[in-house]
């Protein structure tokens, strides 16, 4: 049952040949089996979900559900669900029971999808393997000795073991791309502001953005319809009209320019993770599609850019954790400055703590000029690089990560080279862009995936490419073997 | 900036202070060295002149949004106040900050 595709449970749900009752049951089985040895969840929330599935079915034997009432859904422990304890993955919300639901998870409520849990994520989305968790490591379902990758790891995990259909996720420097390539899954990060913030916890808030996780283009363009579009309580949510995406799934790409720009296929690339990624170019160029060579020339200072801006907006951000009015409190402060800092030393990981001190340098008086309006300078250049590379092409291919899933610990003790890992997917991000990956082949048993970025609001575009792609590949329906 | 910045005791005791984290004596060092190896990173942000470049600061260049000024929010005090490490009253408890 979970290796169907949404379309066809919905076809099932609407004849009424399954229930989201038993469809929902079914899920929370394979989580009471396989979740002990992943750690895919922090908070699995059967009694919700059944109480969900049960008012999904009474819309669909009425006759008014949607294309997504009754699919259940885990969220990332980033968004907050009313009545739920939601921890970004940090002991600082270790009792944060949020009073409030986010504008995606209201919206994919309204659409009567049952809410299995919420998935592990690296501490505060600040991660590239999942490992910085305060609730411990998510593993890898190919591998268990590699991680998920981050910091949607655990959503990640989740579809590629078929413990839910569908996952949100978020992406501030690749956290929805980058564990969706190492976890072989279908993963989009849409337009800056295409979805809302509103109730997503924030990290770096001119990057951060939510979007679907999911193991199909066509299951994704399904679930971004549904969870996009302007919100006026987000101030920076996009109020250009969203484009349906589930509409042009269909479209030929012939003709389709694709561009390759030379920067993503350098030093530091590796040679089997090259060869995956140019075999699926070529399918797309079978398919009728017209490679054209367009250069990114500043890629490489998108990450140092992004390390300063993206700490110095979380040093801001996080400074809400005071201790005062919810999350950890330290045990007998003596004053209140005592209170402040010893409830942040003990609430927050190594990482967070790292990137607020970054940040907190990076803005201080003396270094504003030399870092913080250097990096929102360089953010500007790599943009208008993308810009100009749109100009001569439709779409821009590449590789998501320089290497298939790395193992668990074998980078979590050096924050540049795990930075560093974020290479091709930090500048989509700078410039504000839409970016996905798609399942395209294996490295030692470990997937890999085809990164596809567009200009703004094309979205539908990437996922139509994608759709086309999994037309003709079958990457993108394989199960590891141990959760079939 | 060109020299290579190395931060020591003195800058990562301000650096706390700025965080409201404290470092404890042992890791002083090995949080200067893991710190400095970030400045390095950024050092190579020099590369690239950027002068007549005008600092980005939002992708899509979007201004702030106004509203109305009305109420839009209902309240949540009761279930806000539920989360607080302490309160009494409807306020939140600190520990003394005047004598």
């Amino acid at each position: 049952m979970h290796t169907l595709s949404i379309k066809q449970m919905t076809e099932q749900l609407k004849a009424r040949t399954l229930t989201s009752v038993a469809l929902t049951q079914h899920y929370l089985d394979r989580i009471e089996k396989f979740d002990g040895e992943l750690n895919t969840f922090i908070t699995v929330t059967p009694e919700l979900a059944i109480e969900m599935a049960k008012a999904a079915d009474k819309r669909l034997d009425e006759g008014n559900a949607t294309l997504l009432t009754g699919i259940p859904i885990a969220h990332k422990d980033i968004f907050c669900v009313d009545g739920v304890k939601t921890t970004c993955g940090s002991k600082m919300l270790s009792n944060f029971v949020s009073p409030y639901d986010a504008n995606v998870v209201e919206k994919l409520k309204a659409e009567g999808m049952p809410i299995l849990g919420k998935t592990n994520m690296d501490e505060f989305a600040m991660g590239s393997s999942s490992e910085s968790s305060y609730y411990g490591p998510t593993k890898n379902p190919w591998d268990l000795k590699a991680v998920p990758g981050g910091s949607s790891g655990g959503a990640a995990a989740v579809i590629a073991a078929g413990l839910a259909p569908m996952a949100t996720g978020t992406d501030t420097g690749g956290s929805i791309r980058q564990p969706a390539s190492f976890c072989g899954i279908t993963g989009i990060k849409p337009t800056y502001g295409a979805v809302s913030r509103y109730g997503m916890i924030a990290y770096a808030s001119s990057f951060d953005q939510g979007g679907p996780m999911t193991r199909s283009a066509e299951d994704a363009a399904w679930m971004l319809d549904a969870m996009a579009g302007f919100d006026e309580r987000d101030s920076t949510s996009s109020e250009a009209a969203f484009n349906a995406c589930s509409a042009n799934l269909n479209d030929s790409i012939k003709g389709l320019k694709v561009g390759v720009p030379s920067e993503y296929f350098g030093e530091g690339l590796n040679a089997d993770v090259a060869k995956v990624v140019k075999n699926a170019i070529a399918e797309l160029e079978k398919q009728g599609a017209e490679v054209v060579e367009v250069s990114l020339p500043n890629t490489e200072l998108a990450v140092p850019a992004y390390y300063v801006l993206a700490p110095a907006e979380a040093s801001s951000n996080l400074s809400r954790f005071d201790a005062v009015r919810y999350g950890y409190r330290c045990e007998n402060p003596v004053d209140l400055e005592d209170l402040y800092t010893r409830s942040r030393t003990e609430g927050f990981g190594a990482e967070v703590q790292r990137r607020i001190m970054v940040g907190a340098y990076a803005l201080s008086a003396g270094y504003y000029d030399a870092y913080y309006l250097k990096a929102q300078k360089l953010r500007r250049v790599v943009r208008d690089d993308f810009s100009k590379a749109f100009q001569n092409c439709d779409i821009i291919v590449g590789p998501v990560a320089p290497e298939p899933a790395f193992n668990i610990g074998e980078k979590s003790d050096d924050p540049i080279s795990m930075y560093l890992a974020d290479l091709y997917t930090i500048p989509v991000n700078l410039a504000g862009m839409p970016g996905m990956s798609v399942p395209a082949g294996f490295v030692d048993g470990r997937p890999v995936g085809l990164h596809l970025i567009g200009n703004y609001h094309s979205e539908a575009k990437l996922l139509n490419v994608a759709h086309q792609y999994q037309q003709t590949t079958d990457w993108h329906t394989q199960v590891p073997a141990a959760y079939k | 900036m060109s020299d290579k910045t190395i931060l020591g005791k003195h800058e990562v005791d301000t650096i706390s202070r700025l965080a409201a984290i404290s470092v404890a004596e042992s890791e002083v060092e090995q949080v200067a060295e893991k710190l400095t190896s970030i400045l390095d990173l950024f050092a190579q942000m020099e590369k690239v002149n950027t002068d007549g470049v005008a600092p980005m600061s939002h992708p899509l260049d979007q201004v702030q949004r106004l509203r109305p000024d009305v109420v839009t929010e209902t309240s949540i005090r009761e279930k806000v106040l539920k989360l607080a490490p302490s309160s009494e009253d409807n306020l939140f408890l600190v520990p003394q900050v005047i004598d």
